[in-house]
């Protein structure tokens, strides 16, 4: 009850909720964040913006097209 | 009822304490019959007997498959899209799509597939409109009431190689090639049913009756398939210059098909962890809460003063 942090945010219900929203917000970035980071570690190579060079770069040696 | 509040007492849960009111039951005899004893038994006897009877005379119907009609149970492989936190490998879905289009597309549609996609996924946006384009598709009527036929776009599905089911069985001996676009979620196996049977295409055991435009195939239930082999070495040559054997074209096609019929399975995935995570960690948050709410009850002790 003595606690700074819950006089500062959690007492009023306004600042509460003011709370909940902003911490979802960056909660979620930085959990979208992570998810990227182990995606991409699992899957080195496998995704098509890992693929999508080689193959347009042996599109470009046959056709000479421009992606 | 608070002017004895001050005689407050109760009974600790501790079972020395409990008035002992069942230790003497009475002990009721009952003198047994002879003549209910055997009718109990016999009564038993017959209907246990009848029972098995029936189920021996009536239960013929009720068969397992034999291992032919049941078909050789598939290999099990490594496909890196059924691990935990792994996706499609790209490159060979975009070899698949190849072998699709070249081999497969002769008789097998891919009715739930579009042009668009491909797009992100295995194509370009203009390799995607280049490929459509040179497909031609009929459009609706124009000003004077004639249907037209124009290039694809990527809004266009895949074309399919015959106008309606009697022209494929036409042209196919009577069978009927299954739309592929759920071909993997649709047979038991999935991904690796669909490997083993592609790449199992052996010669029948001597002895083996094989149908009128059947071939064999040991995974295929009832081992006699209407298609026929489809895939050989360097059927494909593939843009990556990857060597194109049976059981390369075979993966990649799988892997090709497999995403056709889960297109959502990266993204589904990615989501999935975070559920799991934000859950797991809101969980262990929950029970902790719990017992912090519950502390005062399931910590209060409760004891029997006597009455002076």
């Amino acid at each position: 009850m003595n606690s700074s942090l819950y006089n500062l945010l959690f007492k009023r219900n306004s600042t509460f909720i003011a709370t909940v929203f902003a911490s979802a917000f960056f909660l979620k970035i930085g959990l979208d964040v992570i998810t990227d980071k182990v995606w991409e570690k699992s899957n080195a190579g496998m995704q098509w913006k890992d693929v999508k060079p080689k193959f347009l770069k042996k599109e470009e040696e046959d056709d000479e097209d421009e992606e | 009822m608070f002017a004895n509040a001050h005689r407050t007492w109760c009974f600790v849960a501790k079972s020395h304490l409990r008035p002992k009111r069942f230790a003497t039951a009475s002990k009721a005899t009952q003198k047994t019959n002879g003549r209910s004893n055997a009718l109990l038994y016999g009564s038993t006897c017959v209907s246990i007997g009848l029972a098995l009877l029936y189920y021996k005379v009536y239960h013929k119907g009720l068969q397992a498959m034999t291992p032919v009609e049941e078909g050789m149970h598939f290999l099990k492989h490594d496909w890196p899209q059924n691990h935990l936190l792994k996706g499609f490998d790209h490159a060979s879905l975009r070899r698949g799509f190849q072998v699709y289009r070249e081999v497969c597309s002769q008789c097998h549609s891919l009715n739930q597939v579009a042009w668009r996609d491909l797009v992100g996924n295995t194509h370009t946006a203009d390799e995607a409109k280049k490929l459509a384009a040179e497909v031609e598709y009929e459009d609706g009527p124009d000003e004077e009431g004639n249907m037209f036929k124009r290039p694809g776009k990527l809004s266009d599905y895949m074309p399919a190689p015959y106008p309606n089911e009697e022209a494929a069985r036409a042209a196919n001996a009577g069978a009927l090639p299954p739309d592929l676009s759920s071909i993997i979620r649709g047979r038991h196996g999935g991904t690796d049913y669909v490997y083993s049977l592609l790449t199992s295409y052996v010669d029948p055991p001597a002895g083996t009756k094989l149908g009128e435009n059947l071939n064999f195939n040991p995974f295929f239930p009832g081992t006699q398939i209407a298609m026929a082999r489809p895939l050989f070495d360097e059927t494909v040559e593939f843009e990556d210059g990857t060597p194109a054997s049976t059981a390369q074209e075979a993966k990649d096609v799988v892997n090709f098909l497999h995403w056709a019929s889960m297109p959502e399975l990266d993204r589904r995935k990615k989501m999935g962890f975070q559920v799991l995570l934000t859950l797991s960690l809101m969980w262990s948050v929950t029970l902790w809460l719990k017992r912090f709410k519950w502390m005062p009850i399931k910590t209060r002790q409760l004891v029997y003063k006597k009455k002076p």
